[in-house]
């Protein structure tokens, strides 16, 4: 028997957690209910006399899919914590840095969910003009979701066998997030106002490096977080 | 006594003055063992006495503060000793919105089974299972949850099974399943270290027998041939 690799390993445990969300979709929903009263609280504290809809939106958009993100990466240990069932993972001959990268593909294509979601909510509801930047947006979207999703899955990870789990993974977490967040809003408010995708470039190459950073760091020192 | 050895031939559990510390308590002090294929270990002892740590030590779950563990001579936590092994718990270690076939189908893919279908179905069939094996592990009673947790802890055929209450939540058909499928498993040269309070069930599996106390085993010999009811009130009064 040849145990799988990290990469193959990564994807047997992401196709796992997928379809555990596919089935009970509770962490989707709970999520996608959180963005979509986020923003319409947002849309009625926002006096819009004052703050124009370009200069307001992109704050929201990310703080939204911040903490909706956080929903889902807390679940992702929570299964594995229920009945012990990390146990059986960590005795598989496989290597503990490609479990991360599983958890972190499939809370990846988690907050891409949500995203593809409230995207559209907020663009109703701000009226904003995505149409014309929807790809370089995307493109936004994606590598602030894998930054976040690297921090959010070492901490989910960290924070998954303490009592406090729900309070302690936005706490340690978000500080991480904020170089993650600052070039994604900046650029996001950037691509909304017209102007063009090379403005953005400077944002654009923190992200992606903080992108890399992130990933290279988690994935290393995840295995440390299991250490008893 | 703080150490045993009941095996000359190849060794597939090997634990050297195996000890764990948990802030001031020694949960495992000094444990010397050694299996060999087809022995089967039955450790007793009371709620505390440092059972299961000592299991999660040898799965490679916990590292031990001094000593070391071996499986098959492979150094642990090392992938190629954690392949050997097989471990059932009380706790089911089950995702319960999957099915009982894609929990044992997972741990199959993880463990690198050729065929991981064929393994999951042939798994589930030794338990008896295997007609509840597309149903959600959340609507299974507890008892069949366990017979699934046992399917997904030899769907790869480990050289070592580790069990620590095995016959938790099993009816007596369930029980006499894992029984005869432990004594297969011995059979096929497999070593087994089972953590049980059920003395009779434990010395009627094992080739040696052990009481712990306080981290040390406090009696090791031979399993066969021990009269069970004396033995029980040996247990009783050693640890008292």
């Amino acid at each position: 028997m040849n145990a799988p690799g990290t990469l193959a390993t990564a994807w047997i445990v992401a196709r796992k957690d997928l379809a555990i969300e596919y089935r009970t979709r509770s962490a989707f929903l709970s999520a996608l209910v959180f963005s979509l009263l986020a923003l319409v609280i947002f849309y009625f504290a926002w006096d819009s006399t004052a703050v124009g809809p370009l200069d307001i939106a992109p704050g929201v958009l990310w703080v939204t899919f911040t903490f909706s993100g956080l929903l889902g990466m807390h679940r992702s240990f929570g299964v594995e914590m229920r009945d012990g069932a990390m146990d059986a993972l960590l005795v598989a001959p496989v290597p503990r840095e490609s479990i991360f990268l599983g958890k972190m593909l499939a809370n990846l294509v988690f907050v891409l969910g949500v995203q593809a979601v409230a995207l559209p909510a907020i663009a109703l509801f701000y009226n904003l003009p995505v149409a014309g930047v929807i790809v370089p947006l995307a493109g936004v979207m994606l590598l602030a979701a894998i930054g976040l999703t690297c921090i959010g899955t070492l901490f989910a990870g960290i924070t998954s066998n303490t009592r406090m789990a729900e309070l302690l993974l936005p706490v340690l977490a978000l500080p991480f997030f904020v170089p993650i967040v600052i070039p994604a809003a900046q650029t996001t408010a950037r691509l909304l106002a017209g102007r063009p995708v090379e403005e953005s470039l400077a944002w654009l190459r923190i992200l992606f490096a903080f992108d890399l950073v992130f990933l290279y760091a988690c994935t290393i020192a995840f295995p440390f977080t299991l250490e008893d | 006594m703080t150490g045993s050895s009941v095996g000359a031939t190849t060794a597939l559990v090997e634990t050297a003055a195996l000890a764990r510390v948990f802030g001031n308590r020694r949960a495992v002090d000094g444990v010397d063992l050694t299996l060999a294929a087809g022995e089967c270990l039955a450790l007793f002892g009371p709620n505390g006495a440092g059972k299961t740590t000592l299991l999660r030590m040898i799965a490679g779950l916990l590292t031990p503060t001094s000593g070391a563990a071996r499986i098959a001579g492979l150094p642990l936590p090392a992938m190629p000793a954690r392949a050997r092994v097989g471990l059932i718990s009380h706790r089911t270690m089950l995702y319960d919105a999957l099915t009982a076939r894609e929990n044992v189908r997972f741990a199959a893919r993880l463990h690198g089974v050729p065929d991981p279908a064929a393994a999951t179905q042939l798994a589930l069939e030794a338990l008896q299972v295997a007609d509840r094996a597309d149903i959600a592990v959340r609507a299974l009673s507890r008892g069949l949850q366990q017979r699934v947790a046992i399917a997904r802890a030899i769907v790869h055929t480990p050289d070592v099974l580790l069990a620590d209450e095995p016959y938790t939540g099993l009816d007596e058909q369930g029980g006499a399943a894992l029984t005869a499928l432990l004594r297969e498993r011995r059979a096929h040269g497999a070593a087994l270290v089972v953590v049980t309070h059920h003395l009779y069930e434990g010395l009627a599996l094992a080739s040696h027998a052990a009481i712990m106390r306080a981290g040390r085993f406090v009696r090791f010999e031979r399993a066969e041939g021990i009269d069970a009811p004396s033995y029980a009130a040996t247990y009783r009064e050693t640890v008292a």
